[in-house]
């Protein structure tokens, strides 16, 4: 780790200032990725912006429009356990909790769990060549140890897939980014904040240089009725999912009127086909219709040789988690399949 | 139980409390004066050369100041066998910046000594280097051609190779009845103690040294410094009171020691040198295996050949090879055996002994070989076995010392309730689960190495104890304080058990189940022979009542010496003390296996396992949500510190099982997954209900204690007992290890 600077931001439009009076500069909040990348010698600022004590990032509000704001400095274990969205919203509650330990979920914030950095291997090892590291070096996880990339939206540069569980849930949600930047505060939909490899892996978002995430706003729907998270991984917990799924529907009796899948561990990107959500509303809420749609949502997969499986399992486990979210009641700690 | 007595009782460990406050300091935590910090570099490189080094960048960085590599090293000593350690397999060892040739992959090429960590690190990543790279070969699977048999040496003799072929084996297995053949692959896996390897090295003058390791073996340890750097042993002093955990790593000295140790020399300065986790993978490991069994049996399932084939990893420079081709035939009869094993040298480090090393990877492959066996002939699997029951070794047709395997076969099985078990695999179901139960057979070497203690009261009537060896977490600190404390009739609080430093008398290390057996023995002889003295000194007091008085005639209890026909007449052994001008009365004595007693004996420690796993039907999640493992293992001093080993090692059964595996990512040659967020081992979700049972085993053979030790044999049955339980739970047989749950998708 070299030796660094650090300013503590005083507001929202201090700290945007100071990370673009100079280069190498980082936004700092719970540090639970930077400072392992810092560690690994994959990232190293030159000085922090510590945006932990700045209040209008640390609040939970619910907006008049009957959304809800989780402020981008509130850590993640209180995001989980707010009333309001464990009432409201307990699939991003789920989803939070299916993530990392409590030790982490207790550090890190909502802000920075858009912006945590994939887990490839070969990303965290300076001394190999990785695409989005070090762009045009090459990408040796396409020939080499692939159990944990992507399905989805590959590209010839890169077929990493981004961590997190509670972006999966808040892409299920329709959730809205608002950022502050050096040109103002604007809005971004989740399904434009992530982006996939294509020919710039090294960017995993569309956030412009310098702005910062102040907060998320979820939508009045919460589908607080029907709603299942599922995370399959190598162990029960503590591990990145290899597939998971978050599920929510609006049911009118057996009918379908509103369904969103999307799904995390396969893609570049929480991953969502509005063909097979489409394609579920107006139908019965029937297993045959699941697996149906689940073909929709893997059309193209295609697999690295060790990771092959996930195209198999993210059809069951999309099956299993739609039928899970009929029976929430029936989901388990740790979003592991349900009994 | 005698109420007086200590040995058998659960008594917490006795330095708990100083762990679990963070009073108990280990080797990173010493402080020492104006202490350098040490940061290695490791090589990016698989093989090759270095060509060049330019240091610049990283000394002009403020507070560094020395980077050490080969170029710039002291001179040290030149030939092979002064790098020697107790542990070292027949080849070339390892010597660190010995040359500009690369290896392997993560080989350290040089330290950065700097006034703190955080600018030594730093500064590691301002050094440029230039290598010439050659091909390399890292994979076992794509070598296979490369298997030899291993060079002999030094270690051959506790590791020997497998016994030669008895009877037709070809003949007898081709015209079987019934036959199972098998290929199984196991992964690489690494020790990984939480406790990262660390030194601190105290520069007490020229050519003397105190040194806090991360070590199993003190005076191994000792030994290896002082033959390297050229020192008197008498000045080379290796403390390590406590260790964060070893399982194997620490039994050879660890390049972190040696680059302390240099760095502190050459620079005449306090240092020390901490590994970061993702070094804890640049050393030794469990190696890769690839194993072909082949078994057969008569229509009744009695076992008529047994055959073990085993391919396992060594390094281009050591021949390591951990002996597992030979244990079923110290489990089960058979008239025609072929067992045969062979390394393949590749470009990585020496493989090194892990938790049962040979046996945790062979019982996996014998005891799902015997369940398919099971299937084919339809006979239950505990039956399979208890038909080919041995009360003596097959293997060396000597008998064990002790054999309690049946009764630990039937305590667990009625403990676990295999009687409630579906024959037909996926025939148990629980909601969206498939239910399975499996079980296997575990067998451990019962090791005792020679090892010397100085036992001696104090004025204040107290018995201090001191032996060479380690704590690496297993309760030997307490188990030695119970046996010390009965052997003299004194309660825990009056024995002082001094152990972890290489001054003291002397202790192999610390491995292979071996050390309550070790010094637990030195201890008791020790002990008769200071009664002994303690009789003789009290005789000499004036009017004295034990004046010519035998040994068979007192007996020592509550810090006294008593007449057996009178117990009110007694002296406190403080008053002994005093009478000997307040000098302590002290006797070291060896204590040693009885060889050639025990070579009419095969010695072993035997275990049985039952798992419960729970297989989800479609997505293939697999929980273990119980299992009882029963022991055999002689004595048992301290059933609470035993419990916990054998918890341990059942853990680790279900990480080997269902976790564990370093990524050989073999077009790079290097380990992709170097850090515990990547080397999954078990949560605390991961582990069900967990149950031991201490079958009774009385030895009198065996030694003076009748211990046989208990660490790995909790480990061995585990991870085929949970193999063999995916097999009745989903009707799919997994051939290798870890099992990965997409491979049970339904």
């Amino acid at each position: 780790m070299n030796n660094f600077g650090y300013k503590q931001a005083s507001n929202i439009d201090d700290a945007v200032t100071l990370v673009a009076a100079s280069e190498k500069t980082s936004f700092i909040a719970g540090g639970t990725n930077l400072i392992d990348l810092w560690k690994y010698n994959i990232t190293n600022p030159a000085e922090l912006i510590d945006i932990n004590h700045l209040n209008e990032l640390s609040n939970i509000e619910q907006l008049e429009n009957g959304g809800l704001r989780l402020g981008a400095g509130v850590k993640n274990a209180d995001t989980a356990y707010h009333p309001i969205v464990e009432q409201k919203y307990p699939l991003l509650s789920k989803a939070i909790l299916a993530g990392a330990s409590a030790q982490i979920r207790n550090m890190a914030t909502n802000g920075g769990n858009l912006l945590q950095r994939t887990r490839c291997y070969y990303f965290y090892d300076p001394e190999v060549p990785c695409n989005k590291r070090n762009p045009g070096s090459g990408c040796p996880a396409k020939d080499g140890y692939n159990r944990m990339h992507a399905i989805l939206g590959t590209s010839e540069q890169c077929i990493a897939v981004f961590p997190s569980d509670m972006c999966v849930a808040l892409a299920a949600l329709d959730a809205v980014v608002n950022v502050s930047g050096p040109e103002g505060a604007r809005s971004i939909p989740f399904k434009e904040f992530h982006r996939l490899p294509g020919d710039r892996p090294d960017l995993d978002n569309n956030l412009k240089k310098n702005e910062l995430i102040t907060s998320i706003d979820l939508p009045e729907k919460g589908f607080e009725g029907n709603y299942s998270y599922l995370k399959l991984r190598d162990r029960h917990s503590y591990a990145f999912a290899l597939v998971s799924v978050a599920t929510t529907f609006t049911l009118d009796g057996s009918i379908i009127s509103d369904a969103r899948i999307a799904l995390g561990g396969v893609a570049h990107q929480p991953w969502r086909s509005f063909e097979a959500e489409q394609f579920l509303e107006g139908k019965t809420a029937s297993e045959e219709n699941f697996a149906l749609a689940a073909d929709l949502i893997l059309k193209g997969a295609k697999g690295f040789g060790d990771n092959d499986f996930k195209i198999k399992l993210a059809k069951k486990a999309i099956i299993r988690n739609c039928l899970m979210a009929l029976r929430p009641e029936t989901q388990l700690p740790g979003a592991q399949p349900a009994a | 139980m005698d109420l007086n007595k200590t040995v058998g009782k659960p008594i917490s460990r006795l330095e708990g409390k100083l762990k679990v406050t963070g009073a108990a300091k280990y080797a990173a935590e010493y402080q020492a004066d104006n202490l350098l910090h040490g940061y290695v570099v490791n090589s990016p490189v698989t093989k090759g050369k270095i060509i060049n080094i330019d240091i610049s960048g990283a000394m002009a960085i403020p507070g560094v100041i020395q980077v050490l590599s080969h170029e710039n090293r002291p001179k040290l000593a030149w030939f092979d066998l002064q790098y020697t350690d107790m542990d070292a397999p027949p080849g070339t060892v390892f010597k660190p910046l010995h040359d500009e040739n690369i290896l392997y992959n993560g080989q350290p090429i040089a330290l950065v000594v700097a006034e703190d960590f955080e600018t030594a690190r730093y500064a590691s990543t301002q050094i440029r280097f230039e290598f010439e790279e050659k091909n390399f070969q890292t994979s076992l699977d794509q070598n296979i051609g490369e298997a030899r048999a291993a060079k002999k040496g030094f270690a051959t003799a506790l590791k020997p190779p497998p016994p030669p072929p008895t009877g037709d084996f070809d003949e007898a297995f081709a015209n079987a009845a019934v036959k199972v053949e098998a290929e199984f692959h196991h992964g690489t896996e690494h020790h990984n103690p939480i406790e990262l390897f660390a030194t601190t090295t105290v520069y007490e003058g020229p050519g003397k040294l105190t040194i806090y390791d991360k070590t199993q073996g003190t005076i191994n340890n000792q030994l290896y410094v002082a033959n390297i750097f050229g020192l008197r042993y008498k000045n080379v002093r290796v403390l390590a009171p406590f260790v964060g955990g070893a399982f194997g790593s620490g039994l050879r000295p660890q390049y972190q020691l040696f680059l302390c140790v240099m760095a502190a020399l050459h620079l005449e300065r306090n240092v020390r040198v901490v590994l970061d986790r993702k070094q804890m993978f640049s050393f030794s490991h469990r190696p890769p295996a690839i194993q072909t069994l082949r078994f057969a049996s008569d229509i009744n399932g009695r076992l008529t050949a047994l055959g073990h084939r085993v391919l396992a990893e060594t390094s281009n420079f050591e021949d390591y090879t951990e002996p597992t081709a030979s244990w079923s035939h110290r489990l089960y009869p058979a008239p025609n055996t072929l067992f045969e094993q062979k390394v393949v040298p590749l470009d990585v480090y020496t493989p090194m002994d892990m938790r049962a090393p040979g046996g945790s990877t062979a019982l996996h492959a014998i005891e799902c070989t015997m369940d398919e066996l099971s299937y084919k002939l339809k006979i239950d699997p505990l039956e399979l076995r208890l038909i080919n029951y041995s009360d003596m070794d097959p293997s060396s047709k000597k008998p064990y010392t002790s054999k309690a395997l049946r009764a630990c076969y039937l305590e667990a099985a009625e403990r676990f309730g295999w009687d409630k078990r579906s024959p037909e695999p996926a025939s148990m179901t629980r909601g969206n689960k498939l239910v399975g139960y499996g079980m296997a057979t575990g067998i451990w070497d019962a090791f005792q190495f020679p090892a010397r203690v100085e036992a001696m009261i104090t004025s204040d009537g107290k018995l201090v104890l001191n032996n060479a060896t380690t704590d690496i977490g297993t309760g030997t600190l307490t188990v030695m304080t119970q046996i010390a404390a009965d052997e003299l009739g004194l309660s825990i609080e009056e024995v002082d058990f001094q152990y972890g430093d290489s001054k003291k008398p002397f202790s192999m290390f610390q491995g292979g189940s071996a050390i309550t057996s070790s010094t637990g023995v030195a201890i008791v002889i020790a002990a008769k022979a200071l009664r002994k003295k303690l009789l003789k000194k009290a005789g000499e007091i004036p009017h004295s009542p034990f004046h010519k008085i035998a040994e068979e005639e007192v007996f020592f209890a509550a810090g006294q010496l008593c007449l057996k026909s009178d117990p009110g007449i007694f002296i406190t052994l403080k008053d002994i003390i005093a009478f000997n001008n307040g000098r302590p009365i002290k006797t070291t004595n060896m204590g040693k296996p009885h060889m050639l007693k025990l070579r009419k004996y095969s010695l072993a420690t035997h275990s049985a396992s039952f798992v419960e796993v729970e297989v989800d039907k479609d997505l293939g999640v697999v929980t273990v949500t119980r299992a009882v493992t029963a022991v055999a293992a002689g004595k048992i001093i301290n059933p609470k510190t035993a419990k916990s080993q054998i918890l341990g090692s059942m853990v680790w059964g279900i990480s080997k099982a269902l976790h564990e595996e370093t990524i050989m990512d073999t077009n790079l040659g290097k380990y992709i997954n170097t850090n515990l967020g990547e080397y999954h081992i078990p949560v605390h979700a991961d582990i069900g209900e967990l149950d031991v049972i201490f079958a009774e085993e009385q030895d009198e053979l065996i030694n003076e204690i009748g211990t046989k030790g208990v660490g790995e044999i909790g480990l061995v049955g585990m991870p085929a007992a949970i193999s063999n339980a995916i097999f009745h739970a989903t009707g799919k047989r997994i051939y290798k290890l870890p099992i990965h749950f997409d491979e049970l998708i339904g």
